[in-house]
């Protein structure tokens, strides 16, 4: 798969990113040299092995169904200035 | 201000101090006073804090020193003070995780380790400077101001915990930072700095309030002096936390070092480091082997960044502009306005990181890397496992270079800055506990050797730590 500069512009918008025409030019060849790199990995058969999304055996753990006392509204709603009569106020959904 | 000396004004273990603040030599409000106008002074000059909460640490010493004169207090950190990395909640303080799009962002709520340390008597006394949320290793990729080396001022404290490890070793006072490590954060700057640092067994130190970098990368711990403190730190912090599923629920082993081998491919470094390392270890009259530990030695870097972006990327989807955080007008849709929020707000390290990572976590490329680094993990850490069926601890320089300048590291492309993590990727990757000991100077520039143990067996680190100083 070839990195271009409508591959990187596909993954910002993915990732929510208005990437300039400048950071485009300057990430493409650094892209294009980490992700060669990073494709030394296929050099390695790992085919009859598991993968290990922890690096150590996460057993299931459980709480018990206790209510408690959540964060008051006031407090979570401290560290913005978009709010309205105790909600949150984002952009216009259409 | 001249830092270009050995380790001998670091007079005071922080146990001491801590008894002579319960037997009322010390008081605790003159002592906070006293570092906290150390901590300004050296602040103007290298940048080791973002924030210094002075008011706050205040009120906390003189509540401690009220409750000392009624004879209530108690505490295993009574009076000391404490510095912690900006990544890590400290309530009313704010914490930026060195982000623009977190500036003045104030948690409503302590993490974990930060309240074990208040519980014990710990004073906070400011929140140290970083790269921005862990990217990096050398803390210049702090949206803010970027913290120098203790002993160059040219030159970098590592990263990306860098504020820490350079308060660590500037203050003259007892003092202990809370640091945090994803892929080498803590040995990293500790090695650059000349101080000692603790990584532990991923999962050891609840993860609770820690503004996430890698969920499964990310570990909370120390930063000192000298070892006693470490230890003392470690013990206070540690343990199970029900707000952090992945803590675990297990003890310590005890201290057991027989057998010792250096990493082969680590040896592949400057000269001068890799003699001091080897005279080090020689004059602990401790007999070691050489190992040879390819997979991780060849692959850690590309398996560590494709895990950790991948992970960052998503982490970071949070930082919208809505609930907290920098913010904008309200204008666009969701999309735009998030859009708008995250691209004005966030460092170039940040975005390219957040690139990478939703690129290999994307349909069509998630087999091809991230699915594969996490299996290449798989062999990583069996390649550790095999290694300490035979062997207590290994041993590598922490750093393949000496601090680097500034006017160098600008020349570096990324890659190559992800290459300068060679040494530590691989203990992070498999969660295994690890550390920086001083080993001395070169050309006035400190060194570090790096030992590496198996998983909860950080009293085998504690141990080989007091044997060499």
């Amino acid at each position: 798969m070839e990195i271009n500069k409508e591959l990187i512009q596909k993954i910002a918008r993915n990732a929510r990113l208005n990437l300039t025409e400048e950071e485009i030019k300057e990430f493409l060849p650094q892209l294009k040299e980490i992700l060669e790199a990073f494709s030394t990995l296929d050099k390695l058969n790992t085919a009859k092995t598991k993968p290990s999304f922890q690096p150590i055996e996460i057993k299931n753990i459980y709480q018990d169904d206790i209510s408690e006392p959540s964060l008051p509204q006031d407090i979570a709603l401290s560290n913005t200035k978009h709010k309205k009569n105790g909600f949150f106020q984002g952009p216009k959904a259409l | 201000m001249d830092f270009s000396k050995d380790q001998k004004h670091f007079k005071m273990l922080a146990k001491d101090f801590i008894k002579k603040v319960k037997d009322k030599e010390i008081s605790v409000i003159k002592n906070t006073e006293k570092i906290l106008k150390e901590a300004k002074n050296i602040n103007k000059e290298y940048s080791y804090f973002n924030f210094i909460s002075e008011e706050y640490a205040l009120k906390q010493a003189q509540e401690i020193e009220k409750s000392i004169k009624q004879n209530k207090a108690q505490g295993s950190l009574l009076g000391l003070p404490i510095s912690v990395k900006d990544c890590i909640c400290t309530q009313s303080i704010p914490s930026s995780s060195g982000s623009k799009i977190l500036e003045n962002y104030i948690p409503p709520f302590n993490a974990t380790v930060i309240q074990k340390c208040l519980q014990e008597g710990a004073i906070i006394i400011g929140k140290t400077s970083q790269d921005e949320f862990g990217f990096g290793g050398f803390s210049t990729n702090s949206a803010f101001e970027i913290p120098k080396n203790p002993f160059d001022k040219t030159r970098a404290t590592g990263g990306s915990s860098g504020g820490s490890a350079g308060f660590t070793q500037a203050t003259s006072l007892p003092h202990i930072s809370i640091a945090e490590s994803t892929g080498g954060s803590i040995v990293n700057p500790s090695s650059f700095c000349g101080v000692y640092g603790l990584c532990p067994t991923y999962g050891l130190i609840s993860r609770y309030g820690l503004i996430d970098y890698a969920n499964s990368l990310d570990k909370i711990g120390p930063m000192a002096k000298n070892i006693e403190d470490i230890e003392l730190m470690l013990n206070t912090i540690k343990g199970q936390d029900p707000k952090d599923s992945t803590s675990l629920n297990q003890e310590l082993k005890k201290s057991k070092i027989k057998k010792i081998a250096i990493i082969k491919e680590s040896l592949d470094v400057d000269k001068q480091i890799k003699d001091l390392i080897l005279e080090r270890l020689d004059s602990l009259k401790i007999k070691y082997n050489l190992i040879s530990l390819p997979i991780t030695q060849r692959y850690g870097i590309q398996t560590y960044y494709l895990i950790a972006m991948s992970e960052a990327s998503t982490n970071l989807a949070k930082l919208s502009g809505l609930t907290h955080g920098s913010q904008l007008h309200l204008k666009g849709t969701f999309n735009e306005y998030f859009s708008e929020v995250r691209s004005k707000f966030l460092g170039k390290e940040a975005k390219r990181r957040i690139i990478l990572g939703t690129f290999a976590r994307m349909s069509g490329f998630r087999n091809a890397y991230y699915l594969k680094a996490m299996k290449v993990r798989t062999l990583i850490i069996n390649e550790y496992k095999k290694a300490f069926k035979k062997y207590d601890l290994l041993v590598s320089p922490t750093m393949p270079i000496l601090p680097p300048k500034f006017s160098e590291i600008e020349k570096l492309t990324p890659l190559q800055n992800y290459m300068m993590d060679i040494l530590t990727v691989g203990p992070n990757l498999a969660g295994l506990p690890h550390s920086n000991i001083p080993a001395g100077f070169i050309n006035k520039l400190p060194v570090g050797i790096l030992f590496i143990a198996d998983h909860l067996c950080e009293n085998n680190l504690i141990e080989i730590g007091k044997k060499l100083k």
